[in-house]
């Protein structure tokens, strides 16, 4: 396997034949923000939260290839200011109401959002009535918070061979569906064992009745940042 | 409906389609137009014969403006509501409908027998407003034809009995050129292609490119491409890919077992204001075809589509009595022309009302059966397309230049045009001018030629290339046409002193607010915000802020949007704001920012539910 180096702001990386340029710099310890990326799923490049400029060029760093001598831009103020204004567009698409979310704290957009400084929601909010689906007795779906990254999608698919979800809609219309005819995420062969149940980065895919064990200000990223651990493991409820 | 039947008619359908997965937007399509819409019942039997889960078919059902998952009435009204449509008074014209009809806008009505609302552009913009009637395009809407049309819902007329006139679609071809001028004997290109000897440079070429499985000899297909790249000839799409690299690189792309290669015409023409692909698909089907097979001996392939945008149903039969035709006089099949070897079929996919799909990867997508989202690139279509196999994808027009180009060579064709963009262009004019329709000029044509010669006067703008292309002020039509220039892919739209241009600029971002896929976050969540700030501004409430936020905006889309959609959702309000800043300053009557909530808006649901109007009722602006 060949290898090589490029840089990203201004330090040497390296990386092997075939990497993207976000999975060299995570090798690297380098922390590149991203809400659609996990390492242990196919890229996806929704988000556009990883966005760099490669020699100058704007590209998703999750899906673009690592390329030698290549000179990568991600921790600059402009590229900084996309990303706020992209976690600003998913919070006033979606309902987040973070103090009384379960997932606050444990929450990779909100910790993202912390890490980056947003400090408002600057756009008009959209209000989207989407209901709650707490047909599952163990699981409830709060779509309120979903921010159409595909990771539970990719991990019901890929791993759990199930196609538990989807996304279907259009547009500012996309929505989060479960495979039922009902819609109910209790006709689905959904389970705890499932990855899926375990990979949404906000607060949507919740364990039922076990609420706030950890409370608010000792969780995950309120001891951390996200650019520190961008994947810990959370320890649910 | 009853479930019985409506599962004898899916499995009929899926039959027809052997059960094949892929296939599922065509399935899709053809279950819709037997049931009026796609019930759960038919998801079930989906589910069932293609084992497939659930969570698929109602993802791709729900992607596409034209499948319906909720009952839309046995009378599917949709008025095409492209700037020119508006310019027409097609709005009056739905307005007086949905009144003669008592429903709703957006609504079924009461018995379930219509629905009526608005589509994006359908492409008869020279001759609008026009509507689609269950995907069935009928033109020149007037308050005579709109009152007929009421009657025949009424009394509940099969389509198929309504008079033909409705639907009868003009060329309105007003200027032509080399491509429009020259008609082939069906055959003609191929044979000439088939009968090209290599020269010295072929073989140069030749050597650069050969690659396993071409049939016949070396010489034909290598010449053929050699002639593709002396003519210089560029996509008419709209990026302007030179046809003979793309060409040549899906011929090197190598192929796995089992893999082919393949042809797709691109004949999805969403870009507003364009409409030369069909007239093109109307006169000239023959040509496009014989593209098509040029470039699949030229680079191998075994398998070609069309994919056609579903606003354009009506031509699905005539293009397909093409095909039948074309099979049966040897020039499509096993053994063309009776060469051992050269294989190729084509085959028509239609789509259902998604922009999008235009862009060449998203059309792939939806040509697998599967939502239209743009894929991650690269690797780029030529290496990996339809079912990762090399897939060339080329413009309509782009395949009638190529058979002109195998007929008459490569060199003759370079000299039409200018030195960077060889060969001729087709517009699709519309909007403010005596006569609209179909020009083709040798590219280098300057726009105020265009103007004069379509009979535009007191003209006050040009958009060129569509909503996501530019739009131009008096003072630079003296511009060219040409990649050199101002590219295009074809739309040329005129608006005179009396238009609002930020009307037009507001009519073009609610369609790509509408058109976005949804795939990524700016072009998402920006669209719907850019919006919200055009209407923030109709509505009397914008400040110079909003322009700001508008710059700031288009930054991130250029950035970070995903596709090309994404990149230009920007362009029309830009261009206009600087270009016609008047017209947005009428709209402000703010100098400083105002929030776009408006309390006594919020109230109008409350009114309406109590019934109340009275000054109480009321919460003045506060300022
Ligand atoms: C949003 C979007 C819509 C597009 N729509 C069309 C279309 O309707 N027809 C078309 O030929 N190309 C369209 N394109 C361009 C195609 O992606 C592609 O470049 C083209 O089909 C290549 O053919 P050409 O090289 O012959 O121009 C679109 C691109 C984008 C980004
Ligand atoms: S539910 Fe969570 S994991 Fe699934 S798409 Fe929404 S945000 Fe992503
Ligand atoms: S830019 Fe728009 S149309 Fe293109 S992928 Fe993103 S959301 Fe879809
Ligand atoms: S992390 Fe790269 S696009 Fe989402």
């Amino acid at each position: 396997m060949s290898e090589g180096n490029f840089t990203l702001d201004g330090e040497d990386i390296p990386f092997q034949e075939g990497q993207t340029i976000m999975q060299a710099a995570m090798a690297a310890g380098k922390y590149i923000p991203h809400l659609c990326y996990h390492p242990e799923f196919k890229p996806h490049g929704s988000c556009k939260l990883c966005t760099v400029r490669v020699n100058g060029r704007a590209t998703a760093s999750c899906t673009q290839r690592a390329a030698s001598g290549a000179v990568v831009e991600s921790n600059t103020h402009a590229i900084n200011d996309e990303r706020r204004a992209l976690l600003q567009m998913l919070f006033v698409e979606g309902n987040h109401f973070c103090p009384s979310c379960e997932k606050s704290g444990n929450c990779q957009l909100q910790a993202t959002a912390y890490e980056l400084g947003m400090m408002s929601p600057h756009y008009d909010h959209f209000f989207p009535n989407r209901p709650v689906d707490a047909s599952h007795p163990e699981y409830l779906l709060d779509f309120n918070r979903c921010i159409l990254c595909s990771l539970c999608i990719r991990a019901s698919r890929d791993v759990d061979g199930k196609n538990v979800f989807a996304l279907s809609g259009r547009g500012i219309k996309t929505r989060l569906i479960v495979n039922a005819k009902s819609g109910r995420l209790a006709d689905t062969n959904f389970s705890e064992a499932d990855k899926a149940a375990h990979v949404c980065p906000v607060g949507v895919i919740l364990k039922k009745r076990k609420g706030f064990a950890q409370p608010i200000g000792g969780r995950t990223f309120d001891l951390n940042p996200i650019s520190a651990t961008p994947h810990p493991t959370i320890k649910e409820g | 409906m009853s479930t019985q039947n409506t599962s004898d008619t899916v499995t009929a359908i899926l039959v027809r389609h052997q059960r094949d997965a892929t296939r599922l937007v065509q399935i899709l399509r053809e279950i819709q137009e037997q049931e009026d819409w796609i019930s759960p019942e038919a998801i079930d039997t989906l589910e069932q014969e293609l084992a497939v889960p659930r969570t698929k078919i109602e993802a791709v059902a729900g992607f596409y403006s034209f499948f319906y998952t909720r009952p839309k009435g046995r009378y599917r009204v949709l008025f095409s509501n492209n700037i020119t449509d508006r310019m027409l008074r097609n709005i009056p014209l739905m307005e007086r409908l949905c009144a003669s009809l008592w429903v709703e806008r957006g609504k079924v009505s009461e018995d379930g027998l219509v629905s009526i609302s608005t589509t994006s552009c359908t492409g008869m913009c020279d001759q609008g407003p026009a509507i689609l009637v269950n995907n069935m395009a009928i033109t020149r809407l007037d308050e005579a034809r709109v009152d007929a049309i009421a009657e025949l819902i009424r009394a509940q007329v099969p389509l198929a009995d309504w008079p033909p006139e409705f639907f009868h679609v003009e060329d309105n071809i007003r200027r032509s050129d080399i491509l429009l001028d020259t008609v082939l004997e069906p055959g003609d290109a191929l044979r000439t292609a088939l009968a090209r000897q290599p020269n010295e440079s072929v073989a140069a070429s030749s050597s650069r490119s050969w690659r396993e499985g071409l049939p016949g000899t070396e010489g034909g297909p290598a010449a053929m491409l050699d002639e593709m790249m002396r003519s210089r000839l560029r996509g008419r799409g709209g990026a302007g890919f030179a046809t003979g690299l793309k060409w040549e690189a899906c011929r090197n792309a190598p192929l796995k077992p089992g893999q082919q290669r393949i042809i797709v015409c691109n004949a999805d023409e969403g870009e507003p204001g364009t409409f030369k692909d069909r007239v093109l698909l109307t006169r000239r089907a023959d040509q496009v075809f014989e593209g098509m097979t040029v470039a699949a001996y030229t680079v191998g392939a075994q398998r070609g589509f069309l994919y056609l945008r579903g606003e354009y149903r009506y031509l699905l039969d005539p293009l397909n009595a093409v095909l039948a035709r074309r099979r049966e006089e040897g020039l499509l099949g096993s053994n063309i022309l009776g060469v051992p070897g050269l294989d190729f079929d084509i085959e028509i996919h239609l789509g259902a009302g998604a922009y999008v799909c235009g862009e060449e990867s998203a059309l792939i997508e939806s040509l697998e059966g599967k939502r239209g989202t743009p894929r991650n690139r690269p690797p780029f279509p030529v290496t990996n397309g339809y079912l990762d196999q090399p897939t060339v994808v080329n413009n309509v027009e782009t395949f009638v230049a190529a058979a002109l180009i195998a007929l008459k060579g490569g060199d003759w064709y370079g000299t039409m045009g200018t030195s960077k963009s060889s060969g001729t262009k087709l517009l699709s004019v519309s909007g403010d001018c005596a006569r609209p329709g179909i020009y083709e000029y040798p590219f280098g044509v300057t726009v105020a030629r265009v103007l004069e010669d379509c009979g535009a006067e007191h003209t006050q703008a040009v958009q060129i290339s569509g909503a996501s292309g530019v739009c131009l002020a008096s003072s630079e039509f003296g511009r060219h046409i040409g990649f050199e220039d101002i590219p295009t892919a074809g739309a040329f739209m005129v608006f005179n002193k009396s238009r609002d241009m930020f009307e037009v600029a507001r009519n073009f971002i609610h369609f790509f607010a509408h058109e976005s896929c949804g795939f990524c976050t700016p072009c998402r969540v920006g669209t719907t915000l850019l919006k919200n700030m055009m209407d923030k501004l109709a509505h009397g409430r914008g400040s110079l802020y909003d322009f700001g936020e508008i710059e700031k905006l288009n930054q991130i889309l250029l950035a970070t949007s995903h596709c090309g959609l994404g990149h230009s959702a920007c362009n029309p309000v830009l261009d206009t704001i600087e270009k016609f800043r008047p017209a947005y300053e009428r709209h402000l009557l703010h100098d400083q920012f105002v929030p776009a909530f408006d309390l006594d808006r919020a109230l109008a649901g409350a009114r309406q539910m109590t019934g109340r109007d009275d000054d109480a009722a009321h919460i003045g602006d506060m300022e």
